[in-house]
C-alpha cells in the first residue's frame, strides 16, 4: 500500500445549529482516484472545502502526508481545486490563468512560461492559449481549469463536480480524459459528484456520503455488490428492499423470513445472529421471471405491470397487496417473453444476489 | 441562505475575517461626520438661540414652541396655533406630491416604452433619459427659469403661434416650482420603473390576454400591480428630495411658494438667523422623510411577501 | 405572438416618451442656443457669437470663475477618490463578509447620506463644524463632500461585486495568492467597471453640489455652483449661460465616457455556460 496522502480524523463541521459533517474519519492514499459521492446537501462539498482550506473545521484533524494543515490558509496548502463553475479569471488569457498559481509561488517568468506550455499541450489547448475564457467552449474552459489547478504540481487535486456543467457526450469524454491525466501525473484526485455513473466509472475508491456522515467506503464493486445499508443500496443503482427477520444463521448463509412469510437465503458482510430484524435487498437485474417454479431461491406473485424501456423490460410483481418488486430483463431478442399482467409468476433469484441489511 | 449552508458555499473565507477593517472607514466617516451631527442638531433644536447665529447652552422648547404656537409679539398672549410654519410644511408636502404625480404621469409611459425596446436601442433611450440627470441641478434649474420666464422663449413661442395673447406668468408661482421639481427629479422616476418593467414577465400579459382581458385592463390589473415596487421606489425617490428642495423654490418660486428648504436656509444666513429654530425645522423635515421611508419600506416588504 | 395585439405596445406611450425627452432637453438646448447670442440682453437675438465664452475666461468675473472652477475640480477629485476607496472597502466587507450582526445597520449607515435630505445634512454639518470649532473653508467642504459621496460611489461598486462569483477569489487563494494579491490581480480588474462608475458618480455629485457647499463653505470660498448661484441671484446674464453650457458639455462628456467604459469592459464570464462550439 502506498503512502497516506490525506488523513481525516473525527472531522466535524457545524454551521450554527446545523451539523454539516460529523465524525468523518478515513484515509486517502497517494496516487488514488478517490470519489465523494452523495446527494446534494450530504456534506461532500463541505468536506472538500475543509480540505482546500476555504472552511475551518469545528473539530477533528486533517493531515496532509502526516502534517496537520488546519492552521494553513488555502494559499499555503499544496492542494489545488477545480471549481464547479471553473472560476476562470475573465480578464486573463488562458496562459495567464494557467500561470497564475506559479507566479504567485514566485516562479521566474521563463519557468512559468515553460510549465504553462507543458500544461497547455497536456490538455490539448495549444491553439487557444491566447484566448480569454469567454471565447472558449464549456469543454475547453473545463480543460483550462484542470490545467490551472495542476500546473503548480499540487500534492492533492480537488475536483468539485467539475463535469456537471457539460452535456452528456462531453461528460463521457472528459471522464476518460480525467482518468488519463490522473494516470499521467500521479496526483491524488479527490473528486466530488452526485452522479453514481461518474463515480463508478472513474474511481479507485468511493466514499458514499449522506446526512453529513460517510456511509460506506469501497471500490465500485464493493459498494454495488455489498452495500453497507439501505441508503447505499438504494443510492447506488436500483434495488428492492423487503423487511425480513433472520430465522437461521449458518457460517456462509442466512435464512430470512420475509414480511410476506416467504423464506430466502441471503448474505451479509457482518456477523448476524438468529432473530435479527432487517431488510433483504435484491437488485432488479438479478431476478428472472418464469411461469414454472424454479429451483433454489425463489418467490411467487402476480405480474401487475410491464414497461418497455428499450434495452430492458421492467416488470412489477406483486407479492402481497402492498409489497411489490421490480424485475428487469434485458431485451436480448426483439420480442419479449409473452407475459400478461394478472398472471401468476415465479421469480428466480440468482445465487448470491440477496443481501441482508441491518439498517 | 439555508440552502447554501449544506453545501458549504455560503461564506467566502477570503475576506470575511477582515470585514471589520474594511467597513471601519465607512462607519467612522459617516458616523462621525453625519450621524453625530444629526444627533447634535437634535440637541441644538432644544437650545436657546443666540442673536447673530449660534446657540446658548440653555435647554428650552422655544424652537418647537415657535414652530407650532403663536404667543403674540411679546410672548405672553394665550397660546394659539401658529399656522405660518405649518402651512409652509403643508405647501412643501403638497408641492412635492404634485411634482411626484407629474413625474409618474410622464415617467411611467416613458419607462414602459424604453423597457420594451429591443436591447440595442434600449440602451440609447436609457442614455437619453439619464444624461440630464448628470447635468448640474443648478444649471438645469436656471435653464428652466430662463425658458419659462415671463418674456422668455416659451412665452415668445406660444405667443408667436397664437396660442396665447398675454405671456403666461409662471415665474414666482407654485406651478413654476412644481415644474422645476418635476424637471429636477424626473429621471429618478423613470429608472426604477424601467428596471421593474424590464424584469416583468410578459407571459403574464399573454396569459391575461388569453383569459379575455383587453390591453388596458391588463395594464391596470396585471402590469401595474406586478411592477408596483418600482413605482413606489420612483415615487419615494422623487418625493423625498422634492420635500427638502431648495434650488427650485428659491429660483423659480416667490414669497407665496416658500418651501421648507428656504425656511431652514434663512435660519442660518447672516444675523437674522435662529439656529435652534432651523435645527427644529430640520428635525421636523427629517421626521417627515423618515415617515415616508417607513411607509415605503412597509409597502416593499408587503410586496415581497405577497 | 399575434401581430395584431402586441402586448408590449400601448397607444400613447411613444408620444409620452418623446414629450418626456422634450421636457428634459428643451431648457438645456435653449440655454445652449442663447449662450451663442451676440446680444448683451438675454431677450433679443442678435446673431451668433462666442463672445460670452471669451468673457468667461477674460471678462471681469473670470478670476472669480477660475478660482471657483479650480476649487470645484480639486474638491471633486479628492472627495471622489477618497469616497471611492472607502466605498470599495465597505462593499467588499459587506458582500464578502458573510452574515454578521449589524449588517443591516451597516448598510443603513452607509446609505444614510442618501436618505437624509440634503438641506438637513447641510444644517447638521454646519452645526457640527461650528460646535467642534472646525474652521469653515475648503477643508470643511471636502470633508462634507467625502461623506455624502460615499453611498453614491458605493452603489455601483456594490452592484458590480454582487454579480461577481466568490469562487474567483477562492480560486486565486487556492492558487497561492495572498489577500492583497487577490485584491490587486483578481478583484480590482473584475470590479473596475463598478469602481470607475462609482468614482464618476461621486465626482459628478461633488461637482454638482450646491446646498451643502453653500452651508459649510465659509466666507470667501466659492465653488462653481455657489459662484453661479450668487451671480444668478442678480439675474441671468449671458456669460452664465455660456458657463452653464460648458459645464453641461463636461457632464455629457463624462457620462458618455462612463457609458463606453461600461461597454468596453467585458462582463464576467457567466458561470456554467453551455458550449457554443467544441473544437
Amino acid at each position: 500500500m502506498s503512502e497516506t496522502a490525506i488523513q481525516l480524523e473525527s472531522v466535524r463541521k457545524d454551521f450554527g445549529d446545523f451539523t454539516a459533517l460529523s465524525e468523518v474519519s478515513f484515509e486517502i492514499s497517494d496516487n488514488e482516484f478517490f470519489t465523494l459521492l452523495g446527494p446534494s446537501g450530504c456534506g461532500k462539498t463541505t468536506l472538500l472545502r475543509l480540505i482546500a482550506g476555504f472552511l475551518n473545521t469545528t473539530g477533528g484533524t486533517i493531515r496532509l502526508f502526516g502534517e496537520e494543515i488546519e492552521a494553513l490558509p488555502p494559499n499555503k496548502r499544496p492542494i489545488n481545486t477545480v471549481f464547479q463553475n471553473y472560476a476562470l479569471f475573465p480578464h486573463m488569457t488562458v496562459r495567464d490563468n494557467i500561470g497564475f498559481g506559479l507566479s504567485m509561488l514566485g516562479w521566474s517568468r521563463s519557468d512559468v512560461a515553460t510549465r504553462v506550455d507543458e500544461m497547455v499541450s497536456m490538455v490539448k489547448l495549444d491553439q487557444f492559449a491566447e484566448r480569454r475564457p469567454s471565447q472558449l467552449s464549456g469543454g475547453q474552459q473545463q480543460r483550462v481549469a484542470l490545467a490551472r489547478a495542476m500546473a503548480p504540481k499540487p500534492k492533492v487535486l480537488l475536483l468539485d463536480e467539475p463535469l456537471s456543467a457539460l452535456d452528456l457526450k462531453l461528460r463521457q469524454e472528459m471522464r476518460l480524459e480525467l482518468k488519463r491525466l490522473q494516470n499521467e501525473t500521479g496526483i491524488t484526485f479527490i473528486f466530488v459528484t452526485h452522479d453514481q455513473e461518474e463515480a463508478l466509472s472513474m474511481s479507485d475508491r468511493i466514499a458514499v456520503m449522506s446526512a453529513g456522515k460517510v456511509q460506506q467506503i469501497g471500490s465500485a464493486v464493493d459498494i454495488y455488490e455489498f452495500p453497507e445499508n439501505r441508503f447505499v443500496a438504494g443510492f447506488i443503482g436500483e434495488t428492492n428492499l423487503i423487511e425480513a427477520e433472520v430465522i437461521d444463521a449458518s457460517a456462509d448463509a442466512l435464512t430470512c423470513q420475509l414480511v410476506n412469510g416467504a423464506v430466502l437465503t441471503a448474505r451479509s458482510l457482518h456477523e448476524i445472529t438468529k432473530g435479527q430484524k432487517g431488510w433483504v435487498s435484491i437488485r432488479p437485474e438479478r431476478m428472472t421471471l418464469s411461469k414454472t417454479k424454479p429451483k433454489g431461491n425463489s418467490l411467487s406473485g402476480t405480474l401487475t405491470g410491464a414497461t418497455y424501456l428499450g434495452t430492458d423490460n421492467q416488470y412489477a410483481v406483486g407479492l402481497t397487496d402492498d409489497l411489490s418488486l421490480n424485475v428487469r430483463h434485458q431485451n436480448r431478442t426483439s420480442v419479449g417473453a409473452a407475459m400478461t399482467t394478472g398472471e401468476p409468476v415465479h421469480i428466480s433469484i440468482a445465487d448470491n444476489a440477496a443481501r441482508f441489511l441491518v439498517d | 441562505m439555508a440552502a447554501n449552508i449544506g453545501t458549504g458555499r455560503a461564506v467566502s473565507s477570503t475576506f470575511a475575517p477582515l470585514r471589520i477593517w474594511l467597513l471601519l472607514p465607512g462607519w467612522l466617516s459617516i458616523g462621525f461626520f453625519l450621524l453625530i451631527p444629526v444627533l447634535l442638531m437634535l440637541v441644538y433644536s432644544f437650545l436657546t438661540k443666540e442673536f447673530r447665529g449660534g446657540v446658548i447652552w440653555e435647554p428650552t422648547l422655544a424652537a418647537y414652541d415657535q414652530f407650532f404656537f403663536d404667543r403674540g409679539l411679546f410672548g405672553d398672549d394665550p397660546r394659539r396655533i401658529e399656522w405660518k410654519y405649518i402651512s409652509i410644511f403643508w405647501r412643501s408636502i403638497w408641492q412635492a406630491g404634485g411634482a411626484t404625480l407629474l413625474c409618474l404621469i410622464i415617467g411611467f409611459p416613458t419607462a414602459f416604452f424604453i423597457a420594451t425596446r429591443p436591447d440595442r436601442t434600449k440602451v440609447i433611450w436609457l442614455l437619453l433619459v439619464t444624461v440630464p440627470y448628470w447635468v448640474n441641478l443648478l444649471i438645469r434649474t436656471v435653464s428652466m427659469k430662463f425658458l419659462i420666464r415671463d418674456n422668455g422663449p416659451m412665452n415668445d413661442f406660444l405667443q408667436y403661434i397664437g396660442l396665447i395673447n398675454e405671456p403666461l406668468q409662471l415665474i414666482n408661482t407654485n406651478i413654476a416650482v412644481q415644474i422645476g421639481l418635476f424637471y429636477s427629479y424626473l429621471p429618478f422616476m423613470v429608472l426604477p420603473i424601467f428596471a421593474a418593467v424590464e424584469r416583468y414577465n410578459f407571459t403574464l400579459s399573454e396569459a391575461a390576454s388569453d383569459l379575455y382581458a383587453d390591453k388596458w385592463t391588463i395594464l391596470r390589473r396585471i402590469v401595474i400591480p406586478v411592477v408596483s415596487p418600482g413605482i413606489f421606489a420612483g415615487c419615494i425617490l422623487v418625493f423625498v428630495p422634492s420635500l427638502g428642495a431648495f434650488l427650485a423654490p428659491d429660483l423659480l418660486g416667490g414669497a407665496k411658494s416658500f418651501m421648507i428648504g428656504s425656511l431652514i436656509e434663512e435660519q442660518f444666513k447672516g444675523n437674522i438667523g435662529n439656529w435652534p429654530f432651523g435645527a427644529a425645522s430640520s428635525m421636523i423635515l427629517l421626521s417627515l422623510v423618515l415617515v415616508a421611508l417607513f411607509f415605503y419600506a412597509r409597502a416593499q416588504s408587503q410586496g415581497e411577501r405577497a | 405572438m399575434n401581430r395584431g395585439v402586441d402586448l408590449r405596445r400601448y397607444f400613447g406611450f411613444f408620444p409620452m416618451t418623446l414629450l418626456c425627452l422634450f421636457i428634459l432637453y428643451a431648457p438645456l438646448i435653449i440655454v445652449t442656443v442663447y449662450s451663442l447670442n451676440d446680444s448683451r440682453s438675454i431677450t433679443s437675438w442678435e446673431g451668433i457669437s462666442l463672445r460670452w465664452y471669451a468673457e468667461i475666461f477674460t471678462g471681469p468675473e473670470s478670476e472669480k470663475f477660475r478660482k471657483a472652477a479650480w476649487n470645484s475640480l480639486t474638491i471633486a477629485v479628492m472627495a471622489a477618490t477618497t469616497a471611492t476607496i472607502i466605498a470599495t472597502a465597505a462593499a467588499i466587507g459587506m458582500i464578502r463578509g458573510g452574515s454578521f450582526r449589524g449588517k443591516s445597520a451597516s448598510f443603513a449607515l452607509i446609505s444614510l447620506p442618501i436618505m437624509v435630505p440634503e438641506i438637513v445634512t447641510a444644517v447638521a454639518t454646519l452645526i457640527f463644524f461650528s460646535a467642534i470649532g472646525f474652521k469653515l473653508g475648503t477643508l470643511s467642504i471636502l470633508v462634507a463632500h467625502i461623506v455624502f459621496c460615499i453611498p453614491f460611489a458605493y452603489m455601483p461598486i456594490n452592484a458590480r461585486l454582487q454579480g461577481i462569483d466568490a469562487s474567483y477569489e477562492e480560486a486565486a487563494h487556492d492558487l497561492y495568492a495572498s489577500r492583497w494579491q487577490i485584491f490587486w490581480h483578481v478583484m480590482m480588474p473584475i470590479m473596475s467597471p463598478g469602481i470607475i462608475s462609482g468614482f464618476l458618480l461621486a465626482f459628478i455629485i461633488s461637482l454638482d453640489d450646491f446646498i451643502i457647499t453653500n452651508f459649510v463653505k465659509g466666507a470667501g470660498v466659492e465653488t462653481l455652483p455657489t459662484a453661479i448661484f450668487g451671480s444668478v441671484k442678480q439675474g441671468i446674464k449671458p456669460n452664465i449661460m455660456a458657463l452653464s453650457t460648458l459645464l453641461l458639455l463636461l457632464s455629457i462628456l463624462l457620462v458618455t465616457a462612463s457609458y463606453f467604459v461600461g461597454q468596453r469592459r467585458e462582463k464576467p464570464v457567466p458561470t456554467n455556460q453551455k458550449p457554443e462550439t467544441e473544437a
